[in-house]
């Protein structure tokens, strides 16, 4: 597919600091998908953070300026894609009132946030692409991140491409759209009341049988990845991209390392 | 007993709660339900989402024009032989009210449910002032008793366990004998129902709340499961209604059209067992019914929202669905929020009427999952809500020091990409280092939160920027 | 200046209508009401859902054929359920028509309810298909207490005045109003018997208001007669 020019659809890769500083490998999975769904991707050096950060403990000065270092990053692409709803939807939904009194980005900031789109909505809903050519032998479950959920309408989408994975059986939790009590900074500001959301999730993933939970965003994975093994309970957790692009030889988050 | 606003301690509040193992299986019941019964029950109705749509219009042309609507209702009010008084705050409203509770001699007081009068601190008044004062709905009967305050604004008592229902019941009711079953449920409520049956026919005064006031007829709305509303104020001879001004709509078919998604947020029921539209006292051949009817119209901070960024707050119907939705208001209940209202409406509610400085750690304590947002039927935007009394706390520098040095040092480094990525690399291999083999830290500095419950996952490498420019350098070479 | 003055200044202020405070043009959402398909139907179909909405309240209806059927069906129903034979009924002239007085075994006083009264016996002004609620008001022959006080509440509703939604029933009333009769003190909607979750959520049917919600349906949609 192409862009309005003809040349290839151009997608600048928003990888998130959590990808970018944690987990990489998520990176090169959401680029491996991109690529498969004909997109020519490229990773904006410039790129540090969405800001929500900023944005959600009331300090809207800095979060505009970080929006505006990212708006300066990612200029010129067709599209933005982030492996995260909860960074999407900061673009999408918030980059707009953020900057709306800002004369030389708030048309900038509505241009960035009419063409930010989380990883698997933009492969479903924007590509109309369901391409997968995965393996994976086992049973999984799926947590569907807030922001991605309700922000997004992120909810059949992953369902479906996972459904495309040959070999793969998903178990539903019982409460999948139930917060997993990540929040960003919430949960290093109340992390009595974040450890009891986080070991509810918990209880629901192992009562699945699964062997591995997956979602789309990695703070949501690191809380329950976090939690699972502080429990010393078996099951792995990964990002969907990793398992849609059958990059899963590398450990889980959180999980023993080979070397 | 006086209630002290706590918000401050939030917590300390939150942390007692949930080493609450009854409060705790309490809170998981009502989740639970609340979560199983709210497909169904709007799957029921599907015109739903446009009945949404429609309650947010009304409200929103209501408040641009509060005035004009007030003042309508105030004309058909006095119309059909009632009196209006406006009261702009809490002091105001109490006042007015024992007024008319001397002028008439009364000496026992029945009170229907109403949250406002939490906000005023009616009851300890009255009975300060040497009257009667008894709740009836039951479970605000119950909370007189044990002397705590409604937890829910809907299930006032939800946070209660049966069997602590039952102590309080054999620990009040002493007239009664000691060995008597009160194990179920049914037992305690026939027993409320007799107990409180003398009350509703030896009241002076009944004070209720309204659910809604409508403009057209001078009506008020009452709604209540137990029938409480209407006997309190029909028995005594004088009928109290005590309303914030948000409360008001234009007409008749307004307040059709928002009982219909009332009870289905607030109960998962259709409808109440009992919808009354009340229109003054008694009309002059009436066999029953109070022979004197008084309104207390009350301001206490609504005309503040109004003029602000929380308008949309003024939207509330007080359904509670926001709150048995809420995943931190199902961990810690309502009592932790410290103030009248908890969950997300309190969140909201509270800085605005107890000031920013005494209720901050409120908006802050949410994840932002924004259930709340999805289950409201006033489609209230409550996290952004919460959002902006962020950036009031922030500006007005009552978040935490650190957390604001945090943020600016984040911020400067984020505009200094090259700069980031430098300090990255080191702390990441320090980290890295720390994990070990095992991919997980049990402890690591700065993240004492973090880790007191969970591993930390270790980071993986290099940044994936880094990794990327890489193997793209290693592709051109190719 | 009155704390009435304070409060309408402040909103006039917040509202933009300091200067010009005039009754705003109606809206758009009021040029139609947004009426559920469940409150639409034949009257047939809504004497159905009525009956089936009204039961899943835990209302029990008896359907008799005719208004003079009513005062046996309440004396056979009474005895059944072994809940006496005193009752407390609405002094509305619209009862003759029921025969109550003329029901074997029943003692029948009429007036408002006291606190020892068991069993009322009341007229309705309409049935709400939407929700199988009743639409009573306080009137000087239909006094308000018949409804809360006793532990079973009788109501005769008339099948031919069943209707769709909660508007169609306050239309009723509104008709009522413009023959010149003020608006009664309430209207109100009943749905099922009285009860509470307030306990652990657990249903309890009987506080405060009756224990029992016990519908007499006369006649069918159409008519009287079935």
């Amino acid at each position: 597919m192409t862009n309005a020019t003809g040349a290839a659809t151009r997608v600048g890769l928003f990888a998130t600091c959590l990808v970018d500083l944690y987990r990489p490998s998520v990176g090169f999975a959401t680029a491996q998908l991109l690529e498969a769904a004909g997109c020519d991707v490229d990773v904006p050096a410039a790129q540090v953070c969405c800001g929500q950060p900023a944005y959600n403990a009331g300090d809207r000065a800095n979060a505009a300026a970080i929006a505006r270092q990212t708006i300066n990053a990612f200029d010129g692409f067709d599209y933005i894609v982030a492996p995260s709803g909860s960074c999407a939807g900061m673009l999408r939904h918030h980059y707009p009132d953020l900057l709306a009194d800002d004369a030389a980005y708030a048309a900038r900031a509505r241009a960035v946030a009419d063409k930010t789109w989380e990883l698997i909505a933009f492969l479903v809903d924007v590509r109309g692409w369901a391409d997968i050519d995965a393996r994976w032998h086992g049973t999984v479950t799926y947590h569907d991140a807030c922001s991605g959920l309700r922000e997004l309408g992120v909810k059949d989408q992953p369902r479906q491409l996972l459904e495309q994975v040959d070999g793969l059986e998903l178990r539903e939790l019982d409460a999948p759209d139930v917060c997993c009590g990540f929040g960003g900074t919430f949960c290093v500001k109340y992390p009595d009341i974040s450890g009891a959301m986080v070991d509810n999730k918990t209880d629901d993933i192992v009562q699945t049988g699964a062997g591995t939970v997956l979602a789309g965003d990695l703070g949501c994975l690191m809380n329950i990845a976090g939690r699972l093994s502080r429990r010393g309970e078996t099951v792995e957790a990964r990002h969907v991209a990793e398992v849609l692009a059958g990059m899963t030889d590398g450990p889980a988050i959180g999980g023993a390392r080979s070397s | 007993m006086t209630t002290q606003q706590t918000s401050l301690e939030f917590s300390r509040n939150a942390d007692r709660a949930l080493a609450d193992a009854d409060l705790q299986s309490a809170l998981e019941k009502l989740q639970r339900d609340s979560r199983l019964a709210r497909p169904v029950i709007t799957g029921r109705l599907p015109e739903f989402e446009a009945l949404r749509d429609r309650a947010v219009a009304i409200k929103n042309h209501t408040l641009a024009h509060l005035d004009h609507y007030l003042e309508q209702f105030e004309t058909n009010v006095t119309e059909a032989g009632g009196h209006v008084h406006w009261c702009n705050d809490d002091a105001g409203a109490r006042d007015t009210i024992l007024q008319i509770c001397r002028d008439t001699g009364a000496r026992a007081v029945g009170k229907g449910k109403s949250m406002v009068s939490e906000e005023i601190h009616l009851n300890d008044f009255l009975i300060e002032n040497g009257l009667e004062v008894v709740e009836t709905d039951l479970g605000e009967y119950i909370l007189q008793l044990r002397e705590e305050t409604p937890s829910h604004v809907v299930m006032p008592a939800i946070h209660l366990k049966k069997e602590q229902i039952a102590t309080t019941f054999r620990d009040h009711h002493t007239e009664l004998d000691p060995a008597r079953p009160l194990d179920a449920p049914s037992d305690m409520t026939e027993e409320a129902r007799i107990k409180l049956r003398e009350k509703f026919l030896a009241a002076d005064v009944g004070i209720t709340g309204a659910n809604m006031l409508i403009a057209e007829t001078g009506s008020i709305v009452v709604v209540t499961n137990e029938g409480n509303g209407d006997l309190t104020q029909t028995l005594p001879r004088v009928h109290i209604v005590i309303a914030a001004i948000e409360k008001v709509v234009p007409r008749v078919d307004d307040a059709l059209s928002v009982l219909r998604i009332l009870a289905r947020s607030a109960t998962g029921q259709e409808i109440t067992c009992y919808t009354t539209f009340a229109t003054g006292p008694k009309r002059p051949n009436d066999l029953d019914g109070p022979e004197e009817f008084h309104l207390i119209l009350l301001d206490n901070g609504r005309t503040k929202l109004l003029e602000g960024e929380f308008r949309d707050v003024l939207r509330c119907i007080r359904c509670g669905a926001c709150q048995s939705a809420c995943p931190v208001y199902g961990a810690v209940g309502g009592h932790a929020y410290g103030g009248v209202y908890g969950g997300p409406i309190g969140a909201v509610l509270t800085p605005a009427l107890d000031g920013i400085e005494d209720a901050w750690p409120l908006p802050e304590a949410s994840s932002f999952c924004g259930s709340c947002e999805a289950v409201c039927p006033m489609r209230i935007p409550l996290p952004g809500l919460m959002r902006r009394w962020r950036d009031v706390a922030h500006s007005e520098k009552l978040n935490k020091a650190g957390t604001r040095r945090g943020l600016t040092l984040w911020a400067w480094a984020a505009q200094r990409p090259k700069l980031y990525r430098t300090g990255a690399r080191i702390v990441l291999s320090v980290l890295r280092g720390l994990g070990g083999r095992r991919g997980s830290l049990r402890r690591a500095p700065l993240a004492g939160g973090w880790t007191a419950s969970r591993d930390l996952p270790a980071p993986e490498g290099g940044t994936f920027v880094d990794q990327w420019q890489k193997s793209r350098r290693a592709q051109a070479r190719k | 200046m009155t704390a009435r003055d304070d409060i309408i200044g402040r909103i006039r202020a917040a509202t933009g209508r300091a200067a010009d405070h005039s009754a705003p043009p109606p809206p758009e959402y009021a040029n139609a009401a947004l009426i559920p398909a469940r409150a639409t139907g034949t009257p047939a179909e809504l004497t159905a859902r009525f009956i089936e909405m009204a039961t899943e309240t835990a209302a029990t209806i008896d359907r008799v054929t005719e208004s003079g059927d009513v005062g046996a069906a309440i004396a056979a129903w009474l005895k059944s359920a072994a809940l006496g034979s005193d009752i407390i009924a609405a002094p509305d002239p619209a009862m003759e028509a029921y025969g109550l007085d003329a029901a074997p075994g029943l003692f029948i006083r009429k007036g408002a309810a006291t606190g020892d009264d068991l069993v009322s016996v009341t007229p309705t002004l309409a049935g709400v298909a939407e929700t199988g609620s009743l639409m009573v008001s306080a009137t000087p022959g239909t006094p308000y207490t018949l409804n809360f006080l006793p532990e079973t509440h009788i109501a005769v509703l008339h099948a031919d005045r069943i209707v769709g939604g909660y508007e169609d029933a306050w239309a009723k009333v509104r008709r009522n109003q413009e023959t010149g009769s003020a608006l009664p003190r309430t209207v109100t909607l009943i749905t099922g018997p009285s009860r509470s979750s307030d306990i652990e959520r657990t249903v309890t049917i009987g506080v405060h208001g009756p224990k029992r919600l016990h519908i007499v349906l006369v006649g069918n949609a159409d008519g009287e007669k079935t």
